[in-house]
């Protein structure tokens, strides 16, 4: 059986890359490849000048993993314990390994669970020490699979926001998957999309979201009786306090719609919501047959 | 090197840890002790004779593989490991730049050199106080304990090149149960943890004495009673760094062939 099969890309310097597809697809099979865990019978990969299972010791040096379903940190210990042992093993100098580890416990906010047996730790908080240990050597590529499952809102957006601004500030590239489409609208420009083992879609994010997002909902507060037939509007229901349409906007823009409606009545408020990312994804899998 | 040896220093602080566990070894050790002992003692009262060792080199010798089977045994397995296997965890050791066979070889040892320290202790000076017959006599000489303790850091070595085999034949097997199960009943058996080696049938003895199993602990044990001579304990102990270099060299070769077809469980 093949776990993935013709999956083709390239990733530029400083690019962050959101890597989505169902369970089961083999997101976290290339990712293992990428990171030198497992060796493909065949194919070709090249980062950073290296191929990962060739030179694993050397590549690996360059390169951070979090598995978000697993953990790296040492169960009986303090998180810094083990921050101390991964500094022997990346041999990270002295002053550089305090000066990293000061930069990641600010920016994770982990001054009060640094010191804290892991065991003892919440989900959220061991998160946000995975992070910071896989960043202790300071790589030029990380790959993160799941980095935020099973966290709650706020950890999440921690999380989020420390990535986003790693890679504006370091420059690191970085691949990530999620199952949460919210991290991937957040974080990645690209996406590439793989089902069975092969790659669907790779390119912007906007693009997929344009093509497929092709109905729109706009909330009309009025007190009038709107009276309107217009090829584009798929569907009209009144509610208390005034209408809720579904607009496709191949046939019917949204500029359009206001206008026509404004001539016959007055508008108190519009509220117009677009497709969720998620119903975007569904469809998608749905299209592919995925 | 400094990794690994932070590796073994980190096994062995958290091993330290765990210390009911530790009394609870004690206690069973004790008893056991006691029993084998016990048949011992029948077996010599009903006279047999040309026995290969006196029973108070007997009774010392079974002292010794109760004080030190922490750290001598094959059948307590390194558990995270194994789990590490089964359940995935490997992916991040592998995701390091340094020698998983060498990783793994320093957290065993420093996992058991931690469960020994917490037990031998105890053991050996409770023993030592016994009365005649169940009494730990000192060693035979001050050479012999020299030798003995040279031979018992050489059987440590061995002991964990041995057990670093079995996770990774668990690599492909994904499970430590099975064929890891039967070798480590046969090692056990043949390392003269069940029987001293001096007791076995003339031909297991010359079958165990080309395999490296007695060479753990029958050994440092028999050199510590003064079983064996300090010209032969010497020729043992370098029977055992023999084997210690070829376990190392194929545990390494077998790692490296294992990881080309691991396949890593879920995720």
């Amino acid at each position: 059986m093949k776990a993935v099969e013709d999956i083709s890309f390239s990733i530029d310097k400083g690019e962050i890359v959101g890597y989505i597809g169902p369970n089961g697809a083999g997101k976290s099979t290339t990712i293992k490849i990428l990171s030198g865990i497992l060796i493909p019978d065949s194919g070709q990969c090249r980062i950073a000048n290296m191929t990962p299972w060739k030179n694993r010791t050397k590549y690996v040096k360059n390169i951070g993993v979090v598995f978000g379903q697993r953990s790296q940190l040492w169960w009986d210990i303090p998180a810094e314990d083990t921050f101390d042992l991964l500094k022997d093993i990346y041999e990270i100098p002295e002053e550089e390994y305090q000066a990293t580890k000061e930069d990641l416990i600010q920016r994770l906010n982990l001054q009060d669970i640094i010191n804290i047996p892991v065991r003892q730790l919440s989900l959220g908080q061991r998160m946000r020490c995975e992070i910071a240990a896989s960043l202790l050597h300071n790589p030029d590529i990380l790959f993160l699979d799941e980095p935020t499952i099973g966290l709650d809102a706020v950890s999440k957006q921690l999380v989020r926001d420390f990535i986003k601004k790693l890679n504006r500030e370091k420059h690191t590239t970085i691949l990530l998957t999620s199952h949460d489409m919210s991290d991937i609208t957040s974080l990645a420009k690209r996406i590439i999309l793989i089902g069975k083992g092969k790659v669907l879609y790779d390119g912007s994010l906007k693009k997929l979201q344009n093509r497929y997002e092709t109905e729109k909902y706009v909330f009309l507060k009025t007190n009038d009786t709107l009276n309107i037939r217009h090829k584009g509007i798929k569907q009209k229901t009144k509610n208390k306090e005034g209408y809720d349409l579904v607009i496709d906007t191949r046939l019917l823009s949204i500029s359009d719609l206001l206008n026509i409606v404004s001539k016959k009545i007055t508008i108190d408020d519009v509220e117009i919501d677009h497709e969720d990312i998620d119903n975007i994804i569904v469809k998608l899998y749905e299209d592919y047959k995925i | 090197m400094k990794a690994y040896l932070t590796y073994f220093k980190l096994k062995f602080i958290s091993g330290l840890q765990y210390r009911a566990a530790a009394w609870a070894g004690i206690a069973t050790q004790f008893f056991f002790g006691f029993v084998y002992i016990m048949v011992y003692i029948a077996f010599y009262d009903s006279g047999g004779s040309n026995l290969p060792m006196q029973l108070s080199e007997v009774v010392t010798y079974l002292w010794l593989n109760q004080a030190f089977l922490a750290l001598v045994n094959q059948f307590s397995r390194d558990q995270e490991l194994f789990k590490l296997i089964k359940e995935g965890g490997i992916s991040y050791e592998l995701a390091r730049p340094k020698d998983l066979y060498f990783m793994w070889y320093f957290k065993i040892i420093g996992q058991r050199l931690a469960n020994v320290t917490l037990r031998f202790i105890p053991l050996i000076i409770v023993t030592a106080l016994l009365p005649y017959p169940f009494h730990f006599g000192l060693p035979s000489s001050f050479s012999h304990f020299l030798l003995f303790l040279l031979s018992l850091g050489m059987g440590t070595l061995l002991v964990t090149a041995l057990s670093v085999l079995y996770p990774i034949i668990t690599l492909l097997t994904m499970n430590e149960k099975g064929i890891v199960n039967l070798i480590i009943t046969l090692a056990d058996i043949l390392s003269g943890i069940v029987v001293p080696i001096p007791f076995f049938p003339i031909f297991l003895q010359k079958i165990s004495s080309f395999l490296p199993f007695q060479y753990i602990s029958d050994l440092p044990f028999r050199i510590y009673v003064g079983n064996v001579s300090i010209e032969n304990g010497l020729f043992g102990v370098v029977i055992q760094f023999i084997w210690v270099v070829l376990l190392i060299l194929f545990g390494h070769f077998l790692m490296k062939k294992n990881l080309r077809r691991v396949v890593v469980q879920g995720g």
